[in-house]
């Protein structure tokens, strides 16, 4: 699914974001990025959506080797990774069904196809109801569900989630990695950078810590390793 | 493009237009000023060039036949004129009818020359027009080499000088109209960059979800071809009522009757044409070319 190899890079500023990552994911994984802030979490995602190039290296991603890959088709696997953020990013104008039905007319699909998607993955994060809302309208977890409806609404085989309980209380938070759980159970490899220890050492799936650019811990059924 | 894209490409960039109003009017002035100039360069240009057209026609080459000449040798200049490369068309005219002309062109006055119809001084005269009224000067030349020429008149300097300024004319006019258009180009692009960095969360979260640079560049192409469109409406409505007004109620050159502007129909609505599909290509220029630093990453 994913093989980085000897990655490095470094920001023009001079900051040495990664410093020699090797790591391999399976398809179907469930994964904890832990470490401090700006030890490279961020660069790890944005690396695998190719936002950010490697100085050096080899990475991998649903067996398309991102080095080569020429411009024309980083959106083509893009459309194979869903990406959920902190700040949820979700269009403010646009109602929660709009937000959804969006990134599926980017990629073309038929406009029935559309709908019988759209209200798929607003079951799946239990908000049919609220298809007509504007996300303003909506509290920070139910803003994250649709953020995580639209992430996978063209079925992506990688699901990276960045910090995304990070915004909301804890109780929402369970919410959120039920609903992130349920995706991973269909098969779908799901990546998290997270600072939360009580879902990390809750919920034990393989945690790969990550300071100054170099991993430094990669664990199966891990703890989160950090004080809180 | 599946039809359901293209539609809501059309619906997207519509929307756009709409909501940034005030970015809308901006562009539209701009390219409404442009179009207006542009507008007013193309008729002159053209009505200039129909004017020299028009002048070119009635250049021509009188040669004059010596008034020894015999019966044989002129038929002989004509044979050699007409083996000219260059020359149009060859009429000879007889020195009455030459003299009946120039009484007739002279009015009034032509009445003191009719007493020469007793003994003629004119020449009997071969009236030459060059293929291509460019060459008049070259064609000229050649014949004045030939036997039983007397002598060969052509508005020399005239015809020189109205080449001269036209070429001028023509290439000034091009020069200010690309000026123009640049500039258009240029404020637009700025104009619709203003409101991009509203929506780059957008063009961003587009990018995340897979789209390509193509499907995110139509709304701004559609948006542009609205503007351009809607800046061209003042400029063709000007330049069809103007030129209506000029050609129907204005005598612009009464001493000079034998100068035409070109007729309203077609040519109002050819500019017309020209000038929306000139704003249509400043509009769309500018809206992508304002887009494509945000394509990047």
């Amino acid at each position: 699914m994913i093989d980085m190899q000897d990655i490095y890079m470094t920001y023009p500023n001079g900051v040495v974001a990664l410093n020699g990552i090797n790591v391999t994911i399976e398809q179907g994984e469930f994964v904890y990025i832990v470490g401090p802030s700006g030890a490279g979490k961020s660069t790890f995602s944005k690396m695998l959506l190719r936002e950010e190039v490697p100085d050096r290296g080899r990475i991998i991603v649903n067996n398309k080797d991102l080095s080569n890959l020429k411009m024309k088709e980083i959106p083509y696997l893009r459309r194979d990774v869903g990406m959920v953020y902190q700040d949820f990013r979700l269009l403010p104008r646009l109602t929660v069904y709009e937000n959804i039905s969006f990134a599926l007319e980017v990629i073309e699909e038929s406009p029935k196809s559309i709908r019988r998607r759209v209200m798929e993955v607003l079951d799946l994060v239990g908000l049919k109801n609220k298809a007509r809302f504007i996300p303003d309208e909506l509290s920070g977890g139910e803003q994250q569900r649709v953020a995580i409806a639209r992430a996978i609404a063209n079925r992506p085989q990688l699901l990276i989630a960045d910090e995304p309980t990070g915004n909301l209380d804890p109780e929402t938070s369970w919410e959120i990695m039920r609903i992130l759980e349920e995706i991973n159970n269909t098969g779908t490899t799901v990546i998290m950078a997270t600072h939360s220890r009580e879902i990390v050492n809750a919920i034990k799936k393989r945690v790969i810590a990550i300071e100054d650019g170099l991993i430094v811990r990669d664990e199966h059924r891990g703890e989160y390793g950090y004080e809180a | 493009m599946k039809l359901s894209t293209l539609k809501r490409h059309m619906k997207e960039g519509t929307r756009n237009t709409w909501r940034n109003s005030w970015m809308t009017i901006a562009s539209v002035g701009a390219v409404t000023t442009t179009l207006i100039l542009v507008g007013t360069f193309l008729i002159l240009m053209f009505n200039l060039n129909h004017v020299a057209e028009q002048l070119e026609e009635d250049v021509q080459i009188k040669t004059m036949i010596d008034l020894t000449a015999e019966q044989s040798e002129v038929n002989q200049l004509e044979e050699n004129i007409r083996s000219i490369d260059e020359v149009g068309t060859v009429e000879f005219r007889t020195k009455e009818e030459e003299l009946e002309s120039l009484i007739e062109s002279m009015g009034e006055q032509g009445e003191a020359w009719e007493m020469y119809q007793q003994s003629n001084p004119l020449n009997d005269v071969f009236v030459v027009k060059a293929a291509d009224p460019a060459n008049t000067a070259k064609v000229a030349n050649e014949i004045g080499t030939l036997n039983a020429v007397d002598k060969v008149e052509y508005g020399e300097d005239y015809v020189d000088r109205l080449f001269t300024f036209n070429d001028y004319a023509r290439n000034i006019g091009l020069i200010l109209i690309v000026a123009l258009i640049f500039t258009a180009i240029f404020l637009i692009s700025n104009t619709i960059k203003i409101t991009i960095m509203a929506r780059k969360k957008e063009i961003n979260i587009m990018k995340l979800v897979g789209a390509t640079n193509g499907f995110i560049r139509w709304p701004f192409f559609v948006e542009g071809l609205i503007l351009g469109v809607l800046g061209s409406i003042i400029p063709v409505a000007l330049t069809l009522f103007g030129y209506y007004y000029l050609t129907h109620n204005v005598v612009i050159f009464e001493q000079f009757s034998f100068v035409q502007l070109l007729p309203f129909t077609p040519f109002a609505w050819q500019v017309s044409g020209l000038i929306i599909g000139i704003g249509a290509a400043i509009g769309v220029w500018g809206s992508v070319m304002s887009v494509r630093k945000f394509l990047k990453v």
